[in-house]
């Protein structure tokens, strides 16, 4: 035990938060999580609940799996980790059924998918396994939000472009349409989120000077 | 890292599992009567939608028992069976009985004096299961309304059944042609349907396996309510 205590919010602590937004972004650095952030875009209101659910459960499960990373055998720990992740997942499921419903229709499936996302498994794995709970806790929040962000940065050109809405409401005027506008009908489909994470990528690489490999 | 014992390990994942199976099923039990009632409302506004009524999750009762006159089921020979609660028949069940077992339940609104015959339906999308409801007006072949839900379609794909813009297409449609011969709406590929035929409506560009399961769905279950029909259509 180190005598000093290290204040709540130190520069260490807050890079826990920060960085997953930008420098290592689960989606545009890691390339994880990439399924679900193809599967829940075509709207802005789901990928912005999903993201949400995806933070909770990851707060959480980093929590707990951080709390009790002392007792659990090494052997076992995947599916320690799989049966808390699952257990949130279930638990966020039941209460949007009970108190979103209508969200939690639009979702559908991808709820229960959170658990299969990699990003989870792979920051219990790698850090709340051996790390504090209150620094498991920022790096949860942390990742998830960084997952989020391009969820909904995506959403919002998807729904744009492809639906002509953005959060359910009309923002292309009708007068386009009259004169030959057409909404993208390829940007509802699968492949073109992977073309606007390619896009966010590329935009990311070409700002931030220490994500480019030297050759 | 440190190594554990068998018997460590043994504890640990039992005492994991009955702690997760406790938290689960206690938040299943607490949260259940609030989802139950949501389903509830959300098939009163599935009901009402097929009418082309528009309702909220806090009205939805108030013009449900307002609208719906009548609910009752029937059998396949068109006799009432007035012991069934129309709303609680659980279509899944019923479509997996022999057919002269089902209880086909039926919704009769009345909106000024017309009256509407509301009829569910049941069926198989490409994920999962695809239900809605068909009103037919009062010569029980023109389409006055329907609503179509889904469990879990592609969003932006197959789960385009639920907009405004795929179900606006059955209005006015006929499931008896001129010869009185039951033929039910097709649903055919994105774009083919002939806008002047009464008997089809386009499918969804992308969604093809989920509009063949809605096509699918309202033959198989509008086509068992026929003697029902054909009774009614004596009696008037």
């Amino acid at each position: 035990m180190s005598a000093e205590k290290e204040p709540l919010f130190s520069g260490k602590n807050i890079k826990l938060l920060t960085e997953p937004l930008n420098d290592s972004n689960p989606i545009t650095v890691q390339v994880l999580g990439i399924c679900s952030a193809l599967a829940v875009t075509v709207k802005l209101k789901p990928a912005f609940v999903m993201a949400l659910s995806v933070v909770i459960v990851m707060a959480v499960s980093n929590v707990v799996i951080s709390l009790l990373r002392k007792t659990i055998p090494s052997r076992i720990r995947i599916i320690v980790q799989l049966v808390v992740i699952a257990s949130m997942v279930i638990l966020v499921d039941q209460v949007l059924k009970a108190f979103l419903f209508d969200i939690s229709k639009q979702l559908s499936v991808f709820v229960g998918l959170i658990i299969t996302n990699c990003i989870i498994m792979g920051r219990l794995e790698a850090f709340a396994l051996s790390n504090k709970p209150w620094q498991s806790l920022l790096d949860g929040i942390g990742n998830a939000t960084g997952y989020g962000v391009i969820l909904v940065i995506v959403a919002f050109f998807r729904e744009l472009l492809g639906s002509g809405t953005v959060w359910g409401y009309q923002v292309i005027p009708k007068s386009f349409y009259d004169f030959g506008y057409e909404n993208n009908g390829l940007m509802i489909l699968p492949p073109m989120a992977l073309i606007v994470v390619g896009a966010i990528i590329w935009i990311q690489r070409a700002k931030n000077k220490k994500l480019v490999e030297s050759n | 890292m440190k190594s554990y014992s068998n018997t460590y390990i043994f504890i640990f994942s039992a005492v994991m599992v009955i702690i997760v199976a406790a938290l689960l099923s206690g938040a299943a039990i607490t949260l259940q009567p609030y989802q139950k009632k949501n389903i509830e409302i959300n098939k009163k506004q599935n009901i009402l939608t097929s009418i082309n009524i528009e309702s909220t999750a806090e009205n939805a009762e108030t013009l449900y028992a307002k609208y719906i006159k009548e609910s009752f089921a029937v059998n396949v020979n068109g006799q009432k069976n007035v012991d069934v609660n129309a709303f609680k028949v659980d279509m899944k069940k019923e479509l997996a009985k022999p057919i002269n077992e089902r209880n086909l339940p039926i919704f009769i609104s009345e909106i000024k004096g017309v009256k509407q015959y509301i009829i569910p339906v049941y069926g198989k999308g490409l994920w999962g299961p695809i239900w809605g409801y068909v009103a037919l007006k009062q010569d029980l072949s023109t389409i006055y309304g329907a609503n179509f839900s889904h469990k879990g379609e592609t969003p932006g794909l197959g789960a385009e059944i639920e907009t405004k813009e795929f179900q606006s297409q059955f209005f006015d449609k006929q499931i008896y042609d001129e010869q009185n011969k039951f033929v039910s709406v097709s649903v055919l590929k994105g774009g083919t349907a002939n806008p002047n035929s009464k008997y089809e409506v386009d499918g969804i560009s992308g969604g093809t396996i989920t509009s063949n399961g809605v096509d699918q769905m309202l033959k198989d279950c509008l086509s068992s309510y026929k003697s029902y029909f054909k009774n009614i259509k004596t009696n008037i």
